[in-house]
């Protein structure tokens, strides 16, 4: 397996958004995605940023390609998405809309954000071009393995969500605009402020979600330390390590060390809780009864999941 | 022409009424995980499919099979023999979400009438037309989150049909992208057809307070004595920074039978009404509402005003994000 870097999910500001991607250059990942996916109002303050960060990432030997929007309704917006298929790069598909505006036969990659749930789409998908697939978060090992296989057969190498807060849903509101009472149009871009979403809690004060925008993410980091031999065994080729504001260059030496077998994975565990004491980790969507378990909260010593 | 009014039918006895009440079209699914209303008690077997179909077409009706949900990896054939079933039992369409499904009905079953379902969440005329060229769609159920211009922009870009949803459950989240019920409690829309599942619904009552948890999470807080919501995740009470309060949607309820003139201005084909849950009566209620409204629309006159208020069960209604209030 190798290593992958999701795009950035959050509003970061054009000089973090540059220094963060020149810093990939020397991280141990082999392919990297950008762009803006989860809101269309949010480029403009970094896409002059874009070609350099391509340009850096591609000398330094990293495979790049650019994501599309989650969800595509306006029309600046259907034409950003049309204008990706002329930038020369791969595409990441994360709404069907860009690949209405790929030509029948140009290699693209599928992001998380498209319903891959069979064998049947995955045919489909390597019929018409794509040559990478990420798969949605919440599917079960069983079934990774299964679309695994099926991308053997297409020739299409398969991605699992391998760590960073879950992106659990998408909407047409904002609710960082809606929490201060505006609309999505006049937000003021509340979202700027929180680099890593917003913490969403219960009633009981325990974590559960975060916000970013239109988004809405899971509270929790996803990290798959003790799913590394058995996503390795179903037939996966790269995990996905989406971006955060704290530590990433150290996760993903983490995670390159992790797949190199020099790092047991609760070594990897208390060195994650170094980088941020207060991170909640799950893996559950792979093996546990729901999202937001965490395989090593069943292990004596760990940390309770809503400790 | 006169709007067609999609009606929702969790039983056989529900296909009746709501046909008997003047629904055009009914749509329904089949007991098992292929359809996204999977709840106990609901749905129709292969049997009672066929006489509802059967019921439906002798009144001049149409009927629709929601297979919806997104194919497992390696059970994919329960979802093709379930198309396969719809076209034997007489449907006049199926409604379908999954890429692969998509496929596998317009190359298996090509004289079959392909909709696109809501949980594909196709949101712009690219998308729409997109579906028609790759599977042969004729119809696309657009997802709750655009505006009636953004709608009309829709329709004057492409030839398939649209149908809206005006009545009924709201998601807020984009259809068929919204895993947040699977985080909670395993179960999910596009897997298992379900959401928030009442399996997964404790009430707890601390001295005159009443907890509403799913999955553990607590999700709603009232006095006792007050009416206590379905623990709807994304209608629940959280809190992020200094708020606390229903942060992604108010328990709401969708109703947006005073903007059906604006829609059909738009172009819509279809009015979609949410609810195979419902009873037959509540079915029936509403259907005749709304066959009156599109009736009256199609006559000239205006249209019966606030007819259903009553059935929202005490809930607050709202148009969503029809009238760009979101925006």
């Amino acid at each position: 397996m190798d290593l992958t870097v999701g795009p950035l999910q959050f509003f970061w500001s054009a000089d973090r958004w540059s220094a963060f991607h020149a810093g990939l250059a020397s991280a141990p990942v082999d392919r990297v995605v950008l762009g803006e996916l989860v809101c269309s109002k949010r480029l403009p303050f970094f896409q002059d940023r874009i070609p350099e960060a391509i340009a850096t990432l591609v000398a330094a030997g990293k495979e790049v390609a650019l994501t599309s929007l989650a969800l595509v309704t306006l029309k600046r917006e259907r034409k950003a998405t049309a204008d990706l298929a002329a930038m020369g790069l791969a595409v990441e598909v994360n709404d069907l809309t860009a690949l209405a505006h790929l030509p029948e036969g140009t290699p693209f990659w599928v992001g998380p954000m498209v319903n891959v749930y069979n064998e049947g789409t995955i045919a489909w998908l390597a019929r018409r071009g794509a040559t990478r697939i990420c798969l949605p978060p919440e599917l079960p090992l069983e079934s990774v393995a299964q679309l695994a296989r099926a991308g053997a057969e297409h020739g299409v190498a398969i991605e699992v969500w391998g760590h960073g807060r879950l992106p659990l849903a998408i909407s047409g509101r904002c609710y960082h605009a809606r929490m201060h009472g505006r609309t999505k149009d006049n937000c003021q871009f509340a979202c700027e402020d929180d680099p890593d979403g917003l913490d969403v809690k219960t009633l009981d004060g325990q974590r559960f979600l975060a916000m970013n925008g239109v988004q809405t993410l899971s509270d929790s980091h996803a990290c798959a330390a003790h799913q590394v031999e058995a996503l390795a065994e179903a037939g996966v080729d790269a995990l996905r390590l989406s971006p955060q504001s704290r530590g990433f260059d150290r996760i993903c030496r983490m995670y390159r060390q992790r797949l190199d077998g020099d790092l047991c994975p609760d070594r990897m565990v208390e060195e994650l809780g170094r980088i941020d004491a207060g991170m909640q980790l799950s893996d559950g969507f792979l093996t546990g009864q729901r999202g937001a378990d965490w395989s090593g909260a069943r292990q004596p010593d760990a940390r309770p999941l809503d400790a | 022409m006169v709007m067609e009014i999609v009606c929702p039918a969790g039983t056989p006895a529900s296909l009746r009424a709501a046909v008997t009440a003047g629904a055009h079209t009914v749509y329904c699914g089949f007991a098992d995980e292929t359809n996204a209303r999977n709840f106990p008690g609901l749905n129709f077997d292969r049997a009672e499919m066929r006489e509802g179909i059967g019921f439906a077409h002798a009144h001049g009706a149409r009927v629709l099979v929601a297979i919806n949900t997104f194919p497992r990896a390696g059970d994919e054939a329960l979802w093709h023999r379930a198309v396969a079933d719809a076209e034997s039992c007489g449907a006049d369409a199926v409604i379908l979400a999954d890429l692969g499904l998509l496929d596998h009905a317009a190359r298996h079953h090509p004289g079959l009438r392909r909709h696109l379902s809501v949980q594909a969440a196709a949101a712009n005329a690219d998308a729409l037309n997109f579906y028609a060229e790759s599977f042969g769609v004729k119809r696309v159920v657009l997802p709750r989150v655009l505006s009636v211009p953004e709608i009309a922009a829709i329709n004057a870009e492409t030839a398939v049909e649209t149908e809206v949803f005006v009545f009924g459950g709201l998601c807020v989240m984009a259809e068929g992208r919204c895993s947040l019920s699977s985080f909670a409690t395993g179960r999910s829309p596009n897997m298992n057809g379900v959401c928030s599942p009442a399996s997964h619904v404790a009430y707890h009552d601390a001295g005159g307070v009443l907890d509403a948890r799913l999955g553990g999470y607590t999700i709603h807080r009232v006095g006792k004595d007050e009416p206590a919501p379905y623990p709807t995740l994304c209608k629940g009470c959280f809190s992020a920074g200094e708020k606390t309060g229903h942060l992604f949607e108010d328990p709401v309820s969708l109703n947006a039978e005073q903007l059906i003139p604006q829609l059909h201005k738009a172009g819509v084909t279809a009015l979609k009404i949410e609810g195979r849950q419902r009873s037959r009566s509540y079915v029936a209620q509403v259907v005749r509402n709304f066959r009156a409204a599109v009736d009256a629309l199609e006559a000239g006159k205006p249209l019966p005003e606030g007819m259903l208020a009553r059935l929202s069960e005490g809930q607050a209604m709202t148009t969503g994000a029809y009238r760009k209030t979101w925006r």
